[in-house]
């Protein structure tokens, strides 16, 4: 994989890559864990009580959230469901590009605001909706509006909502153990330990450490994820309409339009086509750590790598 | 000693074996729903024919030649069974169906009657779809070929005799169409 340029190689590259990250993201939990059961002053096995306690937590806060995904969105936003004879236009685009992608009908949702944005949310391909804000209709022709609906059908297919559910239960265990063991150092600094030897000290120092900078490190890790899988669902959209330049110019018209999107929050921004926060479009670096969302000119970079090859 | 170490081995390439082969099945009965998925789509695009047909006679009665094309390509898809007959009629019927848009454009009534637009909103509509399920037969077929050429799959695939299937092809007068469109 030398040089990636057509569709098929970005698939598999930002395929890959989300497995690759997952798997360190795995190692790293383990470790966190690992050093702040010894911090806690258990032993090797003693601290898994705690972290058993923390996964079920996130677990059962991350299911809900997973299970009943379209509905809590939908909810918030405020969408309203459309039938064929409410917008034929729309819902011809997503039957059609359905079939060619193999996936069952979702609902489609329409929101009432005048912000450029989609999004697709929903378990798996059978309790999917995909959602449109009536700004991007009116802003959109055809051709890009294919290109918006092939990428938030790639994120229904490539069952994104999973992966990040999974993402936010390792997220959530680190930051609930990370918190844990920062209460019990500040009201328990004295409680009487069962390990007081020299490697006992070092490990309550990186347990410390590793309490603190944690949890940042677990959010960032869960936002390139994110940015992997947007990049992800650029180019298997693209294999579904074969026209680079539709969601091209699609994203250079949701781009220029700086209007927020009331309806959106940090919970929710990842599902969204481009940021829905909007305010945080420079490039920077460390800018560029905290998003849900590669840059614009990255993923049009991306865009233009593919046409002409698929 | 060793003779655990032979038969575990020999477990995992069983194992190995056996999800291989369950693999091929499931892209090879991917490939037939998609197959049929198709011809969803074309017994859909069909069953608009009489209507449009009708209609179109109400307003251009002796367009005979256009109307009998038309029949005829439609009974030509029904009947097809293979693929290539499939797709060879199914060509038939769009060169038929844009004689009989074009014989359209001279009846100003015909244009403006509000069932005449919506059929020809069904039918591009469907033959968008046609077009969208052929592409995901293709993806399916791509999908299965791929494992039955790469190794080791590949072994599995010709042990049991597993087949390639062929890709549902855009003939040359679709292409042209395509070139004129961009």
């Amino acid at each position: 994989m030398a040089t990636i340029n057509t569709a098929w190689d970005q698939v598999s590259s930002n395929t890959f890559k989300t497995w690759a990250i997952m798997f360190f993201f795995s190692l790293f939990t383990v470790g966190i864990v690992y050093i702040l059961g010894r911090g806690f002053g258990y032993g090797q096995t003693g601290g898994l009580g705690l972290v058993g306690m923390a996964l079920i937590i996130a677990g059962i806060m991350n299911f809900i959230s997973y299970y009943y995904s379209d509905k809590i969105v939908l909810g918030i936003s405020g969408a309203k469901e459309i039938k064929k004879q409410d917008n034929p236009e729309v819902f011809r685009t997503v039957e059609n590009l359905c079939i060619a992608a193999g996936l069952p009908l979702p609902r489609i949702y329409i929101l009432e605001d005048s912000a450029t944005n989609a999004f697709a949310t929903g378990r798996d391909p059978k309790h999917a909706a995909i959602c449109f804000t009536s700004g991007i209709l009116q802003k959109l022709n055809k051709q890009e509006l294919e290109g918006v609906t092939a990428h938030e059908l790639s994120h229904v297919g490539n069952r994104d909502t999973l992966l990040m559910s999974v993402v936010s239960i390792l997220v959530g265990t680190i930051a609930l153990l990370t918190d844990w063991f920062l209460r019990s150092m500040f009201f328990g600094g004295g409680r009487a330990r069962d390990d007081d030897s020299k490697s006992g000290t070092i490990f309550m120092v990186l347990a410390l450490v590793a309490a603190i900078l944690a949890p940042i490190v677990a959010m960032l890790i869960q936002l390139s994820i994110s940015r992997r899988r947007e990049l992800l669902a650029d180019a298997s959209g693209v294999l579904l309409t074969r026209y680079p330049q539709g969601l091209e110019n699609a994203l250079l018209k949701i781009s220029k339009d700086t209007e927020p999107l009331e309806a959106a929050n940090r919970g929710t921004a990842h599902l969204y086509i481009v940021n829905p926060l909007k305010g945080s479009s420079a490039a920077g670096f460390m800018v560029g750590l905290f998003n849900t969302h590669p840059p614009i000119e990255v993923r049009i970079k991306a865009l233009r790598e593919m046409e002409g090859k698929v | 000693m060793e003779i655990w170490v032979v038969l575990i081995v020999l477990g995992f390439i069983l194992l190995w074996i056996l999800l291989a082969y369950n693999g091929l099945v499931t892209l090879r009965n991917r490939v037939r729903e998609a197959l049929s998925e198709i011809d969803v789509q074309l017994k859909r695009r069909s069953s608009l024919i009489p209507n449009l047909v009708e209609t179109v006679k109400g307003y251009a009665k002796h367009e005979k030649e256009v109307f009998e094309n038309v029949t005829k390509a439609r009974s030509a898809l029904m009947g097809a069974t293979s693929l290539g007959q499939k797709a060879q009629a199914n060509d038939m019927l769009t060169g038929a169906l844009k004689s009989l848009f074009a014989v359209a454009e001279a009846y100003p009534e015909l244009k403006a009657s509000d069932n005449f637009k919506q059929l020809q909103e069904e039918i591009s509509d469907t033959e968008t779809k046609v077009a969208a399920s052929r592409q995901f037969y293709n993806t399916n077929v791509l999908d299965l070929n791929n494992n039955l050429e790469t190794f080791p799959t590949k072994m599995i695939g010709n042990t049991f005799g597993f087949q390639k299937e062929p890709f549902f092809q855009a003939t040359d007068e679709e292409k042209a169409d395509i070139q004129v469109k961009f």
